[in-house]
């Protein structure tokens, strides 16, 4: 057992000792308790499930957008989230706005969530810059392409927060591919050993581009932390209710002082990898299926259809609102304004440098000097 | 297993699946040959330069790894150790940062920290460079930081005939070689010369004879570099053209007797020109050829700034304008 799963809790919070998948709500839309976890969810009404219904269809239609615009050559690229929309929104719905998220490249559902223009998530994947926003403005990082970095910055910001006696919690987001980096692994080592505010929240979607994850780990993910010291649980990806229901337990272990914990979300990345990704090179459509069967959005709305919670009405009225939203970012996208050729050399250093100037001022001269011709 | 690429295959060829028959090869002649890295078996690489190797030779040569760079690097260095002849492939330039360590700690020194007992037979694949409209860390030009390390060689193909012969002289060579692969050349077509085996791995190569002012290019931009010298001679000045292919050791020699021949010297690479292997050139040729110089030796590459977002990369990147600017200056100096 882990010392620190020991520390008296404020709920019940339970060891997250065993590699049992949490699920509040079945594939076919039943409402399940669980022992530990449907504490944490309690306040959460059929309206508050409306809502969240709500977030995975706009999120959904986010997602499809950009990659139609991808595919219309207005974005170079796009990480689409498809199939992962509850493992992002239940788990951004369960943060304080002041806690600090460490995303990925993928986590356009989580940033839906920070209230990032959508727009702006999509200025980095046109090729425009390389962040879409300013990271203090939502409390939320730009993407990170080098696999695993961010979980290490997290771990420092939360101990910048422990510090501080703040009562934030840092999450950070990376998939089961990532675990295998070395920065995963020490992210771990340093939350553990610094009894660090984050919480490790690993979407296993089974896939890191062609490799399945039972190529990057003989045993759970959730396993992984463990053996770090750092508790760790499994909940069903797809179960948004689920989802919220362990992040709140895992930012509640954070900002009461008993340290990291890892949530491995149990999901399945539905398209591929990214738009240039070909995933029938290497993965059975029959596994394809059977994840559909399991898809974030279909479950919640069974549960909400049994309950009556949902009508025509309503519905039109939410697609309504992810229609709006697609068209926005549309119209967003398409009057990007590109940055000027200068604009190269800004914000190279935080102070004067002596040589970037002079290459600006070389570089001004060159482009001055096309100057009147039509080259 | 076929090992009749030659008589039957094509003459011409992209450089990518020329790469990808000089793997071939590799793994036919040399059963201690294996490649590793990140999704180059049955996905046969992101740019497919790996393809339908693992379904011929099997997943014990041609291995999918974690999706871990140092990892891939470390665990090369044990499998040479063991005797085998390890080919990694490192993903996209900016993913070798995490395996750094390990290249320059461990494969770049252990031959020399063991008195020449442990060999080092690692062949390092690096998809390299711009051009491609990617996303950060997709585009970058490293080959600076490996050629400062003793112990490593460095070398580049900017065509499919060297394509498919370096990458195999590489694998044959006893010391670790960087291979680094200009991306955006994957699908440029060229002709297999047979003769180009014979050309050892170190040699620059004249690629196109000039009398007024050679051009020094490496990987993706001698392709840039000739285009220049096409509109040069259009204007009426005869551009010579190298194509250095190593830069660790850098040959020298090939640069300097077309200087001595030329008096100028334009060098152009995607790296920023700060530290660049330009100044390398630059400072060797001073010392070399400083009687012969017309003018001062002019450099065109990428500027002090981190590779940038792809709608900026067309003023980042050397162009046919920038080089024949820099061509120009060294007959106004
Ligand atoms: C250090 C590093 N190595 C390789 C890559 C290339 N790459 C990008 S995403 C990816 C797979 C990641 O899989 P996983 O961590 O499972 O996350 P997912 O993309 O499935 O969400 C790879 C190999 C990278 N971005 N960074």
């Amino acid at each position: 057992m882990c010392p620190a799963a020991t520390q008296s809790l404020s709920k019940d919070v339970p060891l997250f000792d065993t590699d049992e998948i949490v699920q509040l709500i079945t594939e076919t839309g039943q409402r399940r308790t669980h022992p530990d976890f449907s504490a944490w969810v309690e306040d959460i009404d059929l309206t508050e499930l409306r809502a969240l219904y709500e977030d995975l269809v706009v999120v959904r239609r986010i997602d499809a957008e950009a990659t139609a615009l991808q595919r219309q050559g207005e974005l170079g690229l796009w990480a689409p989230l498809l199939g992962q929309e509850a493992a992002q929104v239940g788990s951004a719905r369960a943060l304080d706005p002041g806690d600090f998220v460490f995303a990925s490249y993928r986590e356009h559902g989580v940033a839906y969530c920070r209230d990032v223009d959508p727009t702006h998530m999509l200025r980095f994947w046109r090729g425009s810059t390389h962040s879409g926003w300013n990271p203090f403005d939502y409390n939320m990082t730009t993407p990170a392409i080098i696999v695993g970095a961010q979980a290490l910055h997290a771990t420092g910001y939360a101990l910048g927060m422990q510090f501080d006696g703040s009562d934030g919690a840092a999450i950070t987001y990376f998939g089961d591919g990532a675990t295998s980096q070395g920065d995963i692994s020490e992210a771990f080592g340093f939350a553990a050993s610094f009894n660090a505010p984050v919480v490790f929240f690993c979407q296993n979607n089974q896939w890191a581009i062609s490799e399945p994850v039972s190529l990057q780990s003989r045993v759970s993910i959730a396993a992984r932390g463990r053996g770090f010291g750092v508790p760790s649980v499994r909940v069903d990806g797809n179960d948004v209710l689920a989802v919220i229901a362990v992040t709140r337990a895992a930012l509640e272990r954070a900002r009461e002082g008993s340290g990291p914990t890892l949530i491995e979300a149990v999901t399945y990345r539905m398209g591929p990898h990214t738009t240039s990704d070909d995933p029938t090179r290497y993965r059975p459509a029959a596994l394809d299926e059977e994840w559909k069967r399991k898809d974030p959005l279909d479950r919640i709305r069974a549960l909400l259809d049994s309950a009556g919670a949902i009508d025509d009405t309503y519905l039109a009225a939410v697609q309504q609102r992810a229609d709006d939203t697609a068209a926005a970012l549309r119209r967003g996208c398409l009057e990007t304004v590109e940055p000027e050729p200068m604009s190269l050399f800004d914000n190279v250093y935080a102070e004067p440098h002596p040589l970037v100037d002079e290459e600006r001022r070389q570089f001004a001269a060159y482009l001055d000097s096309f100057e009147g011709t039509d080259a | 297993m076929s090992t009749a690429i030659s008589a039957a295959a094509p003459t011409t060829l992209p450089l990518g699946k020329a790469l990808n028959a000089g793997l071939r090869r590799a793994l036919e002649n040399d059963p201690k040959v294996v490649l590793l890295g990140e999704d180059i078996g049955k996905l046969g690489g992101v740019f497919r330069i790996t393809d339908g190797l693992q379904k011929d030779f099997g997943p014990n040569r041609v291995i999918d790894t974690p999706l871990a760079e140092s990892g891939i690097i470390g665990t090369a260095v044990g499998l040479a150790m063991r005797g085998y002849r390890p080919v990694c492939e490192i993903q996209f330039d900016g993913f070798i940062y995490p395996g750094f360590d390990q290249i320059v700690s461990q494969v770049a020194k252990l031959h020399y920290r063991t008195s020449g007992n442990v060999k080092m037979p690692i062949t390092i694949r690096v998809p390299y460079g711009g051009g491609i409209g990617a996303i950060e860390h997709h585009s970058e030009s490293p080959e600076g930081y490996f050629a400062a390390t003793a112990g490593l060689r460095v070398v580049t193909c900017s065509n499919a005939s060297d394509a498919q012969t370096m990458i195999q002289q590489a694998i044959a060579s006893d010391d670790p070689v960087l291979f680094f692969e200009p991306k955006r050349r994957y699908w440029e077509k060229g002709q297999i010369d047979p003769a180009a085996e014979t050309s050892p791995l170190h040699r620059a190569r004249v690629v196109a004879p000039g009398t007024d002012v050679t051009v020094v290019a490496y990987g993706p931009l001698v392709t840039t570099a000739l285009q220049a010298a096409k509109v040069a001679a259009d204007e009426g000045r005869s551009v010579e053209v190298i194509d250095l292919r190593s830069i660790s050791p850098l040959d020298v020699d090939t640069v300097a007797a077309s200087v001595q021949r030329t008096g100028r010297l334009v060098i152009t690479h995607e790296a920023p020109v700060f530290l660049g292997i330009g100044a390398e050139i630059a400072a060797r040729i001073g010392e070399r050829c400083f009687y012969h110089l017309e003018a001062p030796v002019a450099r065109v590459g990428g500027f002090t700034v981190p590779y940038p977002p792809a709608k900026l990369e067309e003023h980042f990147l050397p162009d046919v304008d920038r080089i024949l600017d820099a061509v120009d200056r060294t007959f106004t100096a």
